[in-house]
């Protein structure tokens, strides 16, 4: 029955041919309307220069070595976030003190956004990658903490039960029952902070952007805005974009190997 | 005598914090046997259940003493091992093997080749050797009770604790897997003490049935069960028809009132 159909229409059954359809009809549309309504190119260059010139850049390494450094302190900053929201999620779960303290400090905290606290960082921690790994740390901190903290409290009475019966108590059960029992929470907790993060640093990399050899990708289109390289500023977003989408595919990955295996996605 | 006290429950009372404050157990007393089956029954909110919790460690008791073997018991403990009613008592990240060897290790029973050799001998022995590797959303209900039996016995437990453990099954796989229980129990003769509230799960399980009454949880008769092995006896149909009697009498409303407002 598929088979008798025009090759065109088989395409469109397929979700992700559809999508790839659709985003070449897009670029060309850009190309065109770029080509016909004659925009210069330092306001939108055609798709075509940008492709160039994103190949140029990863030919001679400057992207990548932007794109490296930006993702080197992400995950940094990201995995300290992890780390403290675990720390601060067992100590809630564990003691009421500790379940009054993320309340306070996530109710401070939480609605304070990450590059509200760069000025501070910069004074800190000066011109350097700590000041960013810092404000990603703790952009990603509260996030993470609400979501473990949740995880943590709706871990299965049964479970926890079956873990006291076999003798755990105190961080031990944390760790052995509650933490996995919280992946669900965890994952998209991380997902959440993994996406604050990403706008946090490139925010915080066009701001002042550490220079050098350690510069990030912010750094990169800000430098190709100053010069007035418009290609090089779009094929910095394309980047961004592109380590966006790996990023996505990345976590459901994750999710596809550990929550969707053990049958625990909510 | 002596071997009367192995499990024994004194003047126990148990009561959940309020605000108001619930006394579900008063004054319960009663002895359990080495390896004897011992069942208990009520209404539901009898506090059947708190009892056992009590019992697992899980819960303390606010008056009277229960010792095991004539210690007193303060916390849950792997001797202890409880199989509950809930389908999902399971690690869902562990395969149905690696439940039982998690289980093994952490309580020190065995570690290694050995905890795997036995960790399958005991699912061998419920009859769920081939789902070894599969993990625990991948079993139906009844598979699921099977291997919280096997995790418990692997632990060689003392005291096995069973929490409605056929509750939630379709009526032909309960009965299937009493029998089976009662198979394991010819082959491994461990103390059982089982909950549950259906008439003829705990006159066939039962070598002792102990009648609750609710408001507060209390003992209202103890009956011996052990000349019954059978279903479809004269005898079974008798200590049958006498708990239903028991259970299904209409509740003395007056003493339910002056037990609520006494605590």
């Amino acid at each position: 029955m598929a088979s008798s159909l025009p090759r065109i229409l088989r395409l469109g059954q397929r979700a992700f041919a559809r999508r790839l359809l659709l985003a070449a009809g897009l670029l060309v549309l850009w190309h065109f309307a770029v080509v016909l309504l004659r925009i210069p190119s330092f306001l939108v260059p055609s798709p075509i220069s940008v492709v160039q010139t994103l190949w140029q850049d990863l030919q001679s390494g400057a992207l990548n070595s932007a794109l490296t450094n930006t993702l080197r302190l992400l995950v940094m900053g990201v995995g300290l976030g992890l780390l403290g929201g675990i720390f601060l999620a067992a100590f809630s779960i564990l003691s009421t003190w500790g379940r009054d303290l993320l309340a306070i400090l996530v109710s401070v905290f939480n609605p304070l956004p990450g590059v509200a606290i760069l000025p501070l960082a910069m004074l800190w921690f000066g011109l350097t990658p700590a000041a960013i790994v810092f404000v990603v740390t703790y952009g990603a901190l509260w996030p993470m903490a609400i979501s473990i903290d949740t995880g943590f409290r709706t871990v299965n009475p049964t479970l926890l039960m079956l873990g006291r019966n076999l003798g755990l108590r105190g961080p031990r059960l944390v760790k052995d029952v509650m933490l996995p029992a919280a992946l669900p929470h965890l994952l998209s907790g991380l997902k959440i902070a993994w996406a604050f993060g990403w706008r946090t640093i490139v925010a915080a990399e066009l701001v002042f952007g550490v220079a050098g050899a350690q510069a990030g990708v912010g750094w990169y289109i800000n430098q190709a805005r100053y010069f007035l390289e418009t290609p090089r500023v779009f094929s910095g977003l394309v980047a961004i974009a592109f380590v966006g989408i790996l990023a996505e595919t990345l976590f459901n990955l994750i999710e596809r190997w550990t929550v969707e295996r053990w049958g625990m996605k909510r | 005598m002596l071997e009367k006290r192995f499990l024994a429950l004194e003047q126990v009372s148990i009561a959940y914090p309020g605000p108001p404050p619930f006394l579900a157990v008063k004054d319960i007393s009663f002895t359990v046997e080495k390896g004897e089956r011992f069942v208990i029954i009520g209404p539901s909110g009898c506090g059947k259940t708190t009892v056992l919790k009590a019992i697992g460690g899980f819960l303390h008791p606010i008056g009277g003493s229960i010792t095991l073997e004539g210690r007193p018991i303060r916390d849950p403990g792997p001797e202890r091992p409880m199989v509950f009613q809930d389908f999902e008592q399971h690690f869902p990240w562990f395969t149905v093997l690696g439940n039982l060897i998690y289980a093994l290790k952490v309580t020190g029973r065995a570690r290694g080749k050995e905890a795997v050799e036995r960790a399958r001998h005991f699912l061998a022995l419920v009859g769920i050797g081939d789902a070894a590797d599969k993990y625990p959303h991948q079993l139906s209900g009844g598979m699921k009770q099977r291997v919280a039996i096997a995790r418990a016995l692997a632990l060689e437990p003392k005291l096995l604790l069973m929490d409605e453990p056929f509750g939630a099954l379709d009526a032909i796989l309960r009965t299937r897997l009493q029998r089976e229980l009662m198979n394991l129990w010819h082959h491994l003769h461990f103390t059982l003490v089982l909950i549950t509230h259906s008439i003829q799960e705990a006159v066939y399980l039962g070598h002792r049935v102990l009648v609750m009454s609710a408001n507060p949880g209390a003992v209202k008769e103890l009956i011996d069960v052990s000349h019954i092995e059978e279903m479809d006896t004269r005898d079974f149909a008798e200590v049958t028809a006498h708990l239903r009697h028991l259970l299904v009498q209409p509740r003395e409303l007056v003493k339910e009132d002056k037990h609520k407002h006494g605590l």
